[in-house]
């Protein structure tokens, strides 16, 4: 079955999620993965479905007013799991580039980030990831964030993220 | 435990993040320093001035040294209590039964986050005032406590230990 990738976007209400889903359901569109959050106010949501009709979930998701959203056909794709999972955190002084900076410095040891959120609270910026690196790459990435974070002005963590499986 | 009588205390100004102060490696200190006394006692009396505060570092006042106090009385989580109490270089010699809960900070005060912490922890200190060395056993909120003060001396905030992308959260405003 055709799988379709989803965003709606708008100002957040009570019910914008409901609403979301009730439209995709009754057009007998099946959620697989989902994600939804509050950016300053805004509703923003990212999902996967399988759909037989994938014009009719674009239908479905017209009759919502207030929002932006966007729907297209995706091959359905197999993640790579391989890998040590890590966590970065990041905050200092907002300026320009944070993101930028400290994305290409793990795209520069190969490291592969699979979550994350930034957040501006007051002129406090945070930047926490989520990275799945090359078994033994810690020691040199962590060295490469501690140069880019001195440059931007900001503080870096880099530590292995636990998973214990109970 | 007796914890040494300090000096009065005055309510300082708490400094929030980005500081820089906030993010270095604190000093060790004399523990019988009139000084390190007096800091002690502000730490407390502006903890205690604080809504909700159960802890405060010497560098969340701008002071870049190993001097904080706790005092987790009354709270629901806490278990073990040890009443207000400030520590000097303290730190932690065990710890165990790790847990993750959530925690804020007031030099962060507008976000939380999930931290793994040892719900059983072993402290060794020096006291403000007397000097005398203690070793502090505890448990559940007061171990998370110590921790997070702990970590305030050695230039750590809870955002660099929060579990995941997904680990922060804006604070709720209560009215
Ligand atoms: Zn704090």
């Amino acid at each position: 079955m055709p799988e379709l990738a989803i965003t709606v976007i708008g100002p957040d209400r009570t019910g914008i999620v409901a609403d979301v889903a009730e439209a995709l359901a009754e057009v007998g569109a099946n959620l697989t993965d989902s994600t939804m959050t509050r950016l300053r106010g805004h509703f923003a949501m990212t999902l996967i479905c399988t759909l037989a009709e994938p014009s009719a979930a674009e239908a479905a998701l017209k009759s919502l007013t207030g929002v932006t959203t966007t729907v297209r056909e995706v091959s359905p794709s197999s993640v790579d799991e391989s890998g040590e999972s890590w966590v970065v955190s990041v905050h200092g002084a907002d300026r320009l580039g944070i993101v930028a900076a400290v994305t290409r410095v793990v795209a520069a040891s190969k490291g592969n980030i699979t979550d994350l959120s930034t957040r501006l609270a007051g002129t406090l910026y945070v930047l926490i990831a989520e990275v799945d690196l090359p078994a033994g790459a810690g020691d040199e990435l962590a060295e490469r964030l501690a140069v880019a974070a001195s440059e931007l002005g900001v503080e870096v963590t880099l530590r292995r993220a636990d998973s214990e499986i109970l | 435990m007796n914890f040494p009588e300090l000096p009065e205390g005055r309510v300082l100004p708490v400094v929030t993040a980005p500081a820089t102060v906030l993010s270095t490696v604190g000093e060790e200190v004399d523990p019988t320093s009139p000084e390190v006394a007096q800091l002690a006692a502000d730490l407390i009396a502006t903890m205690q001035v604080s809504p909700g505060c159960v802890g405060l570092a010497a560098p969340q006042v701008g002071v870049g040294l190993q001097v904080f106090c706790v005092n987790v009385v009354d709270h629901p989580k806490a278990a073990t209590v040890h009443g207000t109490f400030a520590l000097c270089n303290a730190k932690i010699i065990e710890a165990s039964r790790w847990k993750a809960g959530r925690e804020g900070c007031m030099s962060v005060p507008d976000l939380t986050g999930d931290v793994k912490r040892a719900a059983r922890v072993v402290v060794e200190a020096v006291l403000p005032g007397s000097g005398e060395a203690v070793t502090i056993t505890t448990d559940a909120f007061e171990a998370r406590a110590l921790q997070h003060e702990i970590d305030h001396c050695t230039g750590k905030l809870f955002l660099d230990r929060v579990a995941g992308a997904h680990a922060i959260y804006q604070r709720k405003v209560y009215l």
